[in-house]
């Protein structure tokens, strides 16, 4: 397909603005580069998107169980509530008495999601969910310095992690011990006691864990820690198997990172805007980043910057209207609308699993959470079948792939998350081409290695991009002025 | 209640069957019952669709939606073409993950490659990536972009905006560098002050074009200074101004970041915006986030990839360059939407309104009383002082539906007029202006 400076004419334009009403004015010093952008008819802006977007897919395209990614369907009435022209066109910056309704919902925002994770406050400033981890090490980070224990240096973190939190970890400044995952990627409570000491400033933990599993050993894990003077970092990455069951805040964790584009339902945007609200226990709340709203009785709410702010990590009030869509998300489901949706998350993944497990192999027996990981080593080794083999045939059948090689502990692994908005004829039918590939691929495994074959290209060069980057078009010299 | 689970009761049960299980609560069984709620969650009972649009309605209409906005410091209310605000809705779009599966993601990937394109392009650097999350996050990394063994100060000029200080310094008491504040001198960064303060530990010094008071840098003067010292220039640009100030490559910016909002994003109290950011080539692999390069398939066809994924945390962990994940890509594609909607001559149509506008507004506001504080050149901002009151103009204002500038103290005002502010608006908020009384 056309890149969009392949297409258009010399002078060919959009009637945007009016003519400028005043004297024309502007600085002395001028750029001396042509700007060369694209010079098109609204029509073909539009066309040329539009053949963009049938070359993309997302949720409403088909079956998406990309684990750890929380791929449900995110509800059109969310996008409206975020249009809605009284959130849309406001300043950041205007006065409070005029903003109201704005700082109501941050407001109600926090007491909600507060209540569903066990936190006393939450910010909403991070504007993605390894935001959110960096901004809650940074409240550790500030508790102990208040406190001037600075000798705490080092955050836990267990090998099935994502890969953000030692990345996170890292930005704040911490040296990462890595301590090894028990088989079932549940924490080793030998190795933790070995790990934890005075030079420990937290543990950063998933639960349920990255391969699907919900560590119930947390309340000893979480004592651990804190009989050793740190704190409990909670990665809110796995909240749609618990949401309503069970809460952070209860398992003995501090602070907490939520994923609204996860569990809350807002669109991912093709890996972009999130939101990664940061929630903590009384004791962290003074280090909060940005402002907080509070409400004088019954009437006005306020701004205010929490005493002893570890400053800011973004602008203003980070992703707003993300956060619009995840309340209105709230606001729908409710009391028993949380819990239900979490019960029927953690139903479709056993049942998937259970259509799948006399023909693939589980990296782990028994009942999972949201989601569970397949391991392909034995076909990898039998046939030469990977995980990306299986993962690339599924393209063709118009399902988005598992999550693939991750976690890191299980190999040649497929974590597959299907979530609540799936109904059972759709866990059925992928169930039936993931055992149709399987019978391919002992047919036929050269079939395997070719696929995709119906998508708009096929099995990319990726070496050849990283070592020769091409990372923008070049406009053919003769438009150079 | 409200619901998006898509089983009936009687499929819930027929799975739980083949699971040999009779409730739901049997899939938690693992959980230790000491942790589990007891009792439900203390929320209000779910809503349906209409009764939920119905009390965010209430909500948005509690805000105050300006007919006449004057005011920016950082979120500008710009012209949003229409097919700007209806490509971003597509679905494929706006419900798809991060284009990791590229074959099915051609799209989105070509959409980010043609984003780069344009920043490069606006922006005269050779590299970009696909954003990050907004203006002052990008300031934050490229300055720990510019750190080595030897050099590691910040140096920020203090006319940048107060919150994007604010954000490097969160940053930095993460990463551990140090920042310094160059003072400010007649609205400008004092070029003397840099001088001075520069050491051997120089890492990089920000600044903004224009600038926090709106005012023009000289930006090749102070990367000439910088480069002296052995530190990085980073510029934190307008993308409007852009269009048609000396680009950060003339100036001799190592790495241009700034606030991707104007092109064409809602000011929507703040977010989602996006950061955007470019380098020169040679400090084009420091850049943290996703990059979208160009390969072919095994066909030999034209396609695209996430690629430099080696500096990423999927990939390297603790190691990784930062811990950025999600971007604001739907914000990305929103801005690339825009230029191609704009085009060269609409966007610098568009900068020189901004431009004509503010200083026909600071011309009728010194007429109403109010002069400018600073003598240099502005582009869409600038700051008033005088005797009347800035809470008593803003009041006044407000009474007519006009959102007035930025107040910074008693006396001062930080305002801005973009091309969406008629001269007729500009002339009523004078006339509003003189009747203040000092």
């Amino acid at each position: 397909m056309e890149l969009i400076f392949e297409k258009g004419a010399q002078g060919r334009k959009l009637s945007l603005l009016p003519k400028c009403d005043v004297p024309e004015k502007k600085p002395g010093c001028e750029r001396q580069k042509a700007l060369r952008l694209p010079q098109l008819s609204e029509n073909e802006v539009s066309r040329h998107y539009t053949a963009l977007s049938k070359r993309a897919h997302g949720v409403n395209d088909g079956f998406y169980p990309l684990g750890s990614c929380t791929m449900k369907y995110n509800p059109k009435v969310n996008d409206e509530a975020a249009g809605l022209k009284g959130f849309t066109d406001i300043h950041p910056l205007q006065p409070e008495h005029t903003v109201q309704g704005a700082l109501e919902l941050l407001n109600l925002a926090e007491k909600s999601f507060c209540e569903i994770t066990g936190m006393d406050a939450m910010s909403f400033e991070p504007a993605a969910g390894a935001h959110g981890e960096f901004a809650g090490l940074l409240l550790i980070k500030a508790y102990h310095k208040k406190r001037g224990d600075e000798k705490r240096t080092k955050i836990i973190v267990p090998d099935s992690a994502h890969g953000t939190n030692p990345a996170s970890a890292t930005m704040a400044g911490y040296e990462v011990v890595s301590i090894a995952s028990r088989e079932d990627g549940c924490v080793d409570l030998e190795a933790l006691k070995a790990a934890v000491g005075e030079d420990t400033a937290g543990l950063m933990l998933t639960n349920p864990n990255t391969v699907g599993l919900f560590d119930k050993n947390i309340l000893e894990i979480t004592k651990i820690v804190h009989e050793a003077g740190g704190l409990c970092y909670y990665d809110g990455a796995n909240l749609n198997a618990v949401m309503g069951v069970v809460r952070p805040g209860d398992m003995g964790f501090d602070v907490i990172h939520l994923n609204l584009h996860k569990t809350f339902s807002t669109p991912h945007g093709g890996g972009g805007p999130g939101s990664g609200p940061v929630g903590c226990k009384n004791i962290l709340a003074e280090f909060l980043p940005g402002e907080q709203t509070s409400q004088d009785g019954e009437e006005n709410y306020h701004l205010f910057r929490p005493e002893n702010s570890i400053g800011r990590l973004r602008m203003f009030h980070g992703n707003f209207l993300v956060v619009v869509r995840a309340l209105s998300y709230v606001l729908t489901l409710g009391r028993e609308g949380v819990p239900e949706a979490a019960k029927n998350a953690v139903l479709n993944a056993n049942y998937l699993k259970h259509l799948l497990k006399d023909d693939y192999h589980m990296a782990f027996d028994g009942l999972c959470m949201h989601e569970f990981v397949m391991s392909l080593e034995d076909l990898k080794n039998e046939l030469d079948v990977s995980a990306l083999d299986i993962a690339k045939a599924l393209l063709d059948y118009g399902i988005h792939p598992p999550t693939m090689y991750f976690p890191l502990i299980v190999h040649e692994a497929l974590m597959i998350e299907p979530t609540e908005t799936e109904p059972k004829e759709t866990l059925e039918e992928a169930a039936r081409v993931f055992k149709q590939i399987l019978k391919d691929a002992k047919a036929n495994p050269q079939m395997l290695h070719e696929a995709p074959t119906t998508t708009p290209v096929r099995r990319l060069d990726e070496v050849t991009a990283a070592r020769k980057p091409v990372l923008r078009y070049a406009f053919a010299e003769a438009t150079e002025e | 209640m409200g619901s998006y689970v898509a089983n009936t009761e009687k499929q819930q049960k027929e799975m739980l069957e083949a699971l040999g299980l009779s409730t739901l609560d049997e899939l938690f069984s693992e959980i230790p019952g000491e942790v589990k709620i007891k009792g439900g969650l203390n929320l209000p009972e779910g809503l349906s669709e209409m009764e939920t649009i119905g009390r965010l309605q209430e909500m948005a209409d509690k805000n105050k939606v300006f007919r006449t906005m004057l005011r920016g410091a950082g979120a500008y209310r710009h012209y949003i073409p229409s097919i700007v605000k209806s490509i971003p809705a597509k679905e494929e779009f706006l419900t798809a993950y991060t284009p990791y599966q590229a074959e099915i993601s051609q799209g989105i990937l070509q959409s980010i490659f043609e984003y780069q394109t344009m920043l490069c392009e606006l922006t005269g650097m050779d590299v970009s990536n696909a954003c990050v999350y907004d203006g002052a996050t990008a300031a934050a990394e490229a300055a720990a972009m510019c750190r080595d063994r030897k050099r590691s100060v910040v140096y920020l000029s203090a006319t940048s905006h107060p919150q994007v200080i604010e954000v490097v310094k969160t940053y930095c008491f993460g990463n551990g560098m140090e920042v310094k504040i160059v003072p400010e001198k007649d609205g400008h960064t004092d070029r003397d002050a840099l001088a001075e303060m520069l050491s051997a530990q120089a890492a990089c010094f920000y600044v903004q074009q224009p600038n926090f008071y709106g005012q023009i840098e000289d930006c090749s003067a102070l990367s000439e200074l910088i480069h002296g010292s052995g530190a990085k220039f980073i510029m934190g640009i307008n993308p409007i101004a852009a269009a048609i100030l000396p680009t950060p490559a003339e100036c001799g910016a190592d790495i241009a970041v700034g606030e991707g909002q104007p092109l064409g994003m809602p000011l929507g109290f703040g977010g989602p915006y996006m950061g955007f950011m470019t380098a020169s080539s040679s400090m084009g692999r420091k850049l943290p986030g996703r990059i979208v390069g160009e390969t072919t398939d095994v066909d030999g066809k034209r396609g695209y990839v996430l690629t430099l994924q080696a500096r990423e945390q999927h990939i390297r962990r603790e190691k990784a360059s930062s811990n950025i994940c999600s971007n604001e890509a739907l914000c990305a594609l929103t801005a690339s939407v825009y230029l191609a909607a704009m085009g060269a001559d609409g966007l610098k149509d568009a900068a020189v309104q901004c431009s004509s506008k503010a200083h026909y507004l600071a011309e009728q506001l010194s007429v109403a009383g109010l002069r400018c504080k600073y003598d240099g050149e502005f582009f869409h901002e600038f700051v008033t002082t005088g005797e009347k009151k800035a809470a008593d103009i803003l009041a006044a204002l407000e009474k007519e539906g006009i959102l007035g500038g930025l107040p910074l103290s008693e006396h001062e005002i930080l305002w801005c007029a973009t091309e969406l502010n008629t001269k007729k608006e500009l002339d009523r908020t004078a006339e509003i202006v003189k009747e203040v009384r000092s």
